[in-house]
């Protein structure tokens, strides 16, 4: 699904990711973890478009994206999440959902003038769609709220929901389970299995390591803008390289 | 006062509040809607004022362009096509640049363009300006009176018919759109949304309106000269936008009201209330009085007179029948 060959991104002098090369399997949900700084986001930015790599290659379903623009990229069905939440904050949860999807009629404004009803239509259909969504989520009684009111927890639902607007083929998830509290999480774990078994591929950036034991296979550790080693959930945690990199020895 | 010089009076007010609220309405699809921080407004209402006056306008002795006498309805469509035109220049090469930068650069642009037709002598008469340019519908009856009625008409006409075509714009997925991308641009990306593109589109399509505005004010006039062009209109247009309520439509409208009867009646206050030998520090008084206004305003209604509604697009409720919320 996700091919990475000899990804680079140099910030000045720094080499925030330096060469690494992985693969995700479709249907699959991978873990990406490692120690803090080791490159971990910025290697979601660079398979997200956020900006372009120094060096290497990425290709996602049999497109070479690696030059690819964010947008771009999100048209061909990669969809990131934040690991800090980016909601729409002064618009209701309903319209950040009801943004997402792509090539609706009424986002070119002159349809609005000429076009009212066919745009009216297709809200409807969206509005459906996202309110199945809310529903999934948990979320449907928040519908009318704006999006700053949400909890930590909820936006990373909304997050999660608006990526599911898009019907994408795979996404990358920051830190689903960063400072929610353990019931949240353990509804957002069965999301993710549930999305999962719909079909949609899933790599996941996560320190929590129960839900990253539990949910990825294979995993991938990353250390210092390199990749260190990759496994099952029982092969990572017996390599003491891993254990060393997130101790703070530097890996051999 | 006699009830007939009042209501003259109140013709003349309303139409020139109406070149604001007109401006007001273009500023509030970039900055309100979309969080453009234009800070060339000005410019780009000079830019339709001197189109519709060299279009319209009478030949002069000392011009090498212009002077071509086309009927005003030209004008103001000409206007319209050179601001969108100019702004589609300035856009694409200013707006991929962050909001700051955005704000120098578009203050630049506008100081530039004024000091273009200070300069451009051959074109805008310089300093000395274009002036006999002709109004629309007059000489209909005697009196000035009516002429200036039927101008407030066809100044309303125009408010009503941006208004009805803004809506229809803003509530819709597209004003959704630009929305999110005010909210979070890299967010709106991350979404598969182009945009540049739709800045693009909100500034072009808001520059036009205040190309309109400038028009409407030039015929209305008859003179313009680059005196009326200085950077202080950019700034009266955001008080105003504030003032009514940035992102709501009927907000930018009430505001240009509302801040052109402040402004132009605290002139008359302060020529009666200030002692003689401060006379001459009027104009700064006045600019002191409405940053005081635009101070309390930013404390106490942030959001203006009519605030921006909570829901953009039109069929974004969870339930149709649900009570509107705001």
């Amino acid at each position: 699904m996700l091919k990475v060959v000899e990804l680079s991104k140099d910030f000045g002098g720094l080499h925030a990711v330096n060469g690494v090369s992985f693969e995700v399997g479709e249907g699959t949900i991978t873990g990406l973890i490692g120690p803090n700084g080791a490159g971990k986001t910025t290697t979601f930015n660079l398979l997200a478009g956020a900006f372009p790599p120094t060096g290497g290659q990425i290709l996602f379903d049999g497109h070479d994206v690696t030059n690819l623009r964010d947008f771009e990229i999100f048209r061909l069905g990669l969809v990131r999440t934040f690991q800090i939440p980016r909601p729409f904050a002064e618009m209701t949860v309903l319209e950040n959902l009801m943004t997402v999807p792509q090539r609706q009629l009424g986002e070119r404004f002159w349809n609005n003038w000429l076009r009212g009803g066919a745009v009216r239509n297709q809200e409807h259909q969206i509005r459906e769609q996202a309110i199945e969504i809310l529903e999934f989520l948990g979320l449907f009684h928040l519908g009318d709220a704006p999006a700053n009111q949400l909890s930590g927890g909820q936006l990373k639902l909304l997050e999660l929901g608006r990526a599911l607007m898009s019907e994408p083929k795979m996404i990358l998830l920051d830190e689903p389970g960063a400072g929610i509290n353990p019931t949240l999480l353990g509804e957002i774990v069965d999301h993710i299995a549930d999305l999962n078994k719909r079909g949609i591929t899933f790599l996941i950036i996560e320190h929590n390591m129960d839900l990253v034991m539990s949910l990825c296979e294979p995993i991938l550790v990353m250390a210092d803008g390199a990749l260190l080693t990759q496994g099952t959930a029982d092969e990572v945690q017996r390599d003491p390289r891993v254990l060393d990199a997130f101790l703070g020895g530097t890996p051999a | 006062m006699d009830a007939l010089s009042l209501l003259s009076f109140a013709a003349f007010f309303l139409t020139f509040a109406s070149f604001f609220s007109l401006t007001c309405l273009g500023l509030n699809m970039q900055w309100g809607f979309t969080g453009l921080f234009n800070v060339g407004v000005v410019g780009f209402f000079a830019v339709g004022a001197y189109t519709s006056a060299i279009l319209t306008g009478p030949a002069y002795p000392d011009t090498l362009f212009g002077g071509f006498g086309l009927p005003v309805p030209i004008g103001y469509l000409g206007a319209i096509v050179t601001s969108a035109i100019a702004a589609f220049v300035v856009g694409f090469v200013t707006l991929r640049l962050r909001e700051d930068f955005l704000a120098i650069s578009t203050f630049g642009i506008a100081v530039t363009i004024q000091l273009l037709a200070l300069n451009l002598q051959s074109v805008t008469r310089g300093p000395n300006g274009l002036y006999s340019l002709p109004k629309p519908l007059s000489g209909l009856s005697e009196s000035n009176l009516v002429d200036n009625l039927l101008y407030l008409g066809i100044c309303v006409l125009c408010i009503g018919a941006v208004y009805w075509a803004f809506e229809q714009m803003v509530r819709s997925p597209w004003g959704r759109v630009l929305r999110a991308i005010r909210e979070d641009e890299q967010a709106a990306a991350a979404l598969g949304k182009n945009v540049f593109a739709y800045r693009l589109q909100a500034f072009v399509v808001g520059c036009a309106v205040m190309g309109l505005a400038g028009a409407l004010y030039a015929n209305f006039v008859g003179f313009i000269s680059p005196q009326d062009f200085l950077p202080i209109v950019t700034f009266q247009v955001y008080v105003m936008l504030i003032v009514g309520g940035s992102g709501n439509n009927l907000g930018a409208i009430l505001g240009g009201v509302v801040v052109w009867a402040l402004w132009s009646g605290s002139g008359a206050v302060i020529a009666a209330v200030l002692p003689p030998d401060f006379q001459t520090q009027a104009a700064a008084v006045r600019i002191v009085l409405i940053g005081l206004v635009l101070a309390l305003m930013l404390l106490y209604r942030p959001a203006g007179i009519l605030r921006e509604r909570h829901i953009v697009s039109r069929e974004a409720r969870m339930s149709p029948q649900s009570r509107p919320t705001r």
